[in-house]
């Protein structure tokens, strides 16, 4: 059986990679996409704490549960913030990120 | 509820001038009848109480308990007070009356003086009435706000509107005295109430404290008795209208201090005023009267005249404490309410059929004008100046004697020559102002005064003869136990007929001559000493110079440094200075870019789950 350590640095990688998206990259929709990985990983380390929990094999649902929760809201998430891309580019014309300092100035 | 009959007192006069002030301030008829009708309704009740109506023990009102003391409110109902009601209320409901004929045709608010001096009959009836220290605190201010309001009726007058400011700040000088004095008096004693105070005695008397608890007590009655040296209010005082003058600023309001301090050596016992306390009392009040009646001798108003005699009267009174002889003082205050409100409503009453000209150099053969009012006056001067069978005789006397009875030689003399000097300057006032011919137009023209000034000036009138009398005296002198005695043929009836024969005969021979008489200036006007005596002795120039230009621009100076300095620039300005620096710095974060703050928002949850980490 994989070690919980695997899964949870696993989850970490996915997470920074996410992050790292986040930050670095400048068109929203490739941002939504890292928000969406920063998500992921969080629900895979749910999931093997969930596992770990367990015993005999059998996990806890109760995490799992909350896993499936997490995705919901993703896709809720996702499905506004496509809405919002789509209306951004027709204002703008483009998705980068750093066009958007109206409100600062 | 029969037992809080008395608090109608208060009640009464309180209720007419809130009626007056708020309901019938355009009413002013209306206003004075309200207020007539309660200070009436209040002399009946006083009358009704000291001809034996007996309602029991008004129940005391308690305001606030603090731990063990409770801070009580209630009427103390002996003859002290009561008789001195009589007194407060029998004058306040001439006054009134006197002032419907006074103030016909002022066209200023009938219904605000009257409000005003409901309020005063309301004040004043807490001082005379209260049964601790409290309530007589309570109804010193009240007095003192009433005073202001009256003294500044005519607040349209820059004058009348100083005066009033003057009455105001002077007294509270005074006032501060009196609270320190209450404090230690309740540190000493434990009790405030006045009926507490002699079982308390023991633990106070010998204590250092004690005399200075009386001498604090004592600045209180400094400020409102207007004694040396806050006696410069009362003079200014004349600005108001001359009932005011007559109720407030000579018969009962100024009198309160003595009352006072003859209420304390009543409830705390004789002992209790050691020896220091009452020759500073004696001092102050001997110098009062020494110096008013030497500043009265060269003025020539009217009003100032009668507002120096009162300085003067008072400082007797003052005296009459500092010499333990309370009875004395009483006796005098009691006379001398009846013939100094007499003075002045006369005095009022000539104002007004003057055309309002207060200057006694441009009156002159009022005795044919106005014969009435001109012998009620002048039975108030031969009250006022000891005249034998007046008044004001046998209560002068009394003072005198009492200053022999304590071996007090100085004081008696100066006693006498006040005398003297009293009768000087009352002379030299009858003498200008009704005598001779009239020197001005509106002198030529005056007429009597009409019936509502004339009914109280002759009730007056007959009080000021006999109230001095042991069958009118007995009963009514402010004094549980009073008794009038009997005039020896001793020292002090000769050097007050001295006094009298002297003080008479120079005013005489310096104003009686015709040619003086026709003379439009006081001959004597022109020499230093004169002038000096004008000038009221530089003492008021002294305080406007040295208190109010010097100390008081110092400290302008002190506080503008440090509102300047330390609340303008360091609070305000710095504190702005301090705000926008940090919004600067902290400003420059917010970049606008989404992937700054996004990068910050991970740092911050970084920094936040380090330290929880580090932590637990």
């Amino acid at each position: 059986m994989t070690p919980l350590s695997h899964y949870l640095i696993f989850s970490a990688l996915l997470f920074s990679v996410g992050l790292g998206g986040a930050i670095i990259r400048r068109n929203v929709l490739v941002v939504l996409m890292c928000l969406e990985l920063m998500l992921t990983g969080a629900n895979v380390s749910l999931v093997a704490f969930s596992r770990a929990q367990g015993l005999e094999g059998v996990p806890v649902y109760d995490a799992q549960v909350l896993a499936l929760f997490v995705m919901a809201i993703a896709a809720a998430e996702v499905a506004v913030g496509l809405a919002l891309i789509v209306a951004m580019f027709r204002a703008r014309r483009g998705v980068e990120s750093t066009s958007l300092t109206s409100l600062k100035d | 509820m029969m037992q809080n009959l008395p608090w109608l007192f208060l009640v009464l006069p309180l209720v007419a001038a809130a009626v007056d002030w708020l309901i019938l301030a355009r009413r002013p008829w209306a206003a004075a009848s309200v207020s007539i009708i309660s200070v009436i309704t209040t002399l009946m009740l006083c009358i009704a109480y000291l001809c034996g109506m007996q309602t029991g023990t008004p129940s005391n009102y308690v305001w606030f308990p603090v731990q063990d003391f409770d801070l009580s409110l209630g009427l103390l109902m002996d003859a002290l007070s009561m008789k001195m009601m009589l007194v407060v209320t029998g004058i306040g409901a001439l006054v009134h009356i006197f002032s419907l004929g006074y103030m016909k045709g002022d066209p200023s608010n009938h219904s605000r003086y009257f409000a005003g001096l409901s309020i005063f009959m309301f004040s004043m009836s807490c001082i005379v009435l209260a049964n601790s220290l409290i309530l007589t605190f309570i109804g010193w201010e009240m007095v003192g706000f009433s005073s202001y309001l009256l003294i500044g009726h005519w607040y349209h007058k820059d004058s009348a509107a100083d005066a009033a400011k003057k009455a105001f700040i002077t007294n509270r000088v005074g006032d501060f005295g009196f609270l320190i004095g209450i404090l230690l008096t309740l540190g000493l004693f434990g009790t405030l109430h006045y009926a507490d105070m002699a079982g308390h005695m023991k633990v106070a008397e010998g204590s250092p404290v004690l005399t200075a608890a009386i001498l604090c007590l004592f600045c209180g009655a400094v400020g409102k008795s207007a004694q040396f040296p806050l006696h410069v209010w009362l003079p200014d005082a004349m600005e108001g209208p001359t009932p005011v003058s007559a109720l407030i600023h000579a018969a009962t309001m100024v009198a309160a201090g003595v009352y006072m301090l003859v209420r304390l050596q009543v409830s705390m016992g004789l002992v209790a005023f050691t020896e220091t306390a009452c020759c500073v009392i004696a001092s102050v009040g001997a110098i009062t009267a020494l110096l008013s009646a030497l500043m009265a001798t060269q003025q020539d108003d009217i009003k100032r005249v009668l507002a120096y005699s009162t300085l003067s009267q008072l400082g007797y009174m003052m005296m009459a404490v500092g010499l333990l002889a309370g009875q004395a003082a009483m006796f005098h205050l009691y006379t001398h309410a009846w013939f100094k409100a007499l003075l002045f409503l006369a005095a009022g009453a000539i104002i007004v059929c003057c055309h309002h000209e207060q200057d006694i150099w441009k009156m002159g053969g009022l005795r044919k004008k106005m014969p009435v009012t001109v012998l009620c006056f002048l039975a108030g001067t031969c009250a006022l100046i000891a005249v034998p069978g007046f008044s004001g005789f046998f209560s002068k006397e009394s003072i005198l004697e009492a200053a022999l009875e304590r071996n007090n030689v100085p004081l008696f003399v100066l006693g006498v020559v006040v005398a003297a000097l009293t009768t000087f300057y009352m002379v030299r006032l009858c003498l200008i102002a009704f005598c001779g011919h009239a020197r001005t137009h509106e002198a030529e023209q005056a007429q009597e005064a009409a019936p509502t000034m004339l009914v109280p000036l002759l009730i007056l009138a007959v009080l000021a003869i006999i109230s001095g009398y042991g069958f009118v005296a007995d009963q009514l002198v402010p004094y549980g136990g009073f008794h009038a005695a009997d005039t020896e043929w001793g020292v002090t009836l000769f050097a007050g007929l001295g006094a009298l024969i002297v003080g008479g005969g120079l005013a005489w021979l310096l104003y009686g001559k015709p040619g003086t008489l026709a003379g439009k200036t006081d001959p004597l006007g022109a020499n230093p000493v004169s002038r000096a005596l004008r000038q009221r002795l530089y003492i008021d120039a002294f305080y406007d110079h040295v208190l109010v230009g010097g100390v008081q621009r110092w400290f302008t100076c002190l506080v503008s440094c440090l509102d300047d300095g330390i609340i303008r620039r360091l609070i305000g300005q710095g504190l702005a200075l301090l705000t926008a620096w940090v919004g600067r710095l902290l400003g420059r974060i917010q970049g606008g870019s989404l992937r700054g703050y996004t990068l910050l928002t991970s740092l911050g949850v970084l920094v936040l789950m380090l330290i929880l980490i580090l932590l637990f």
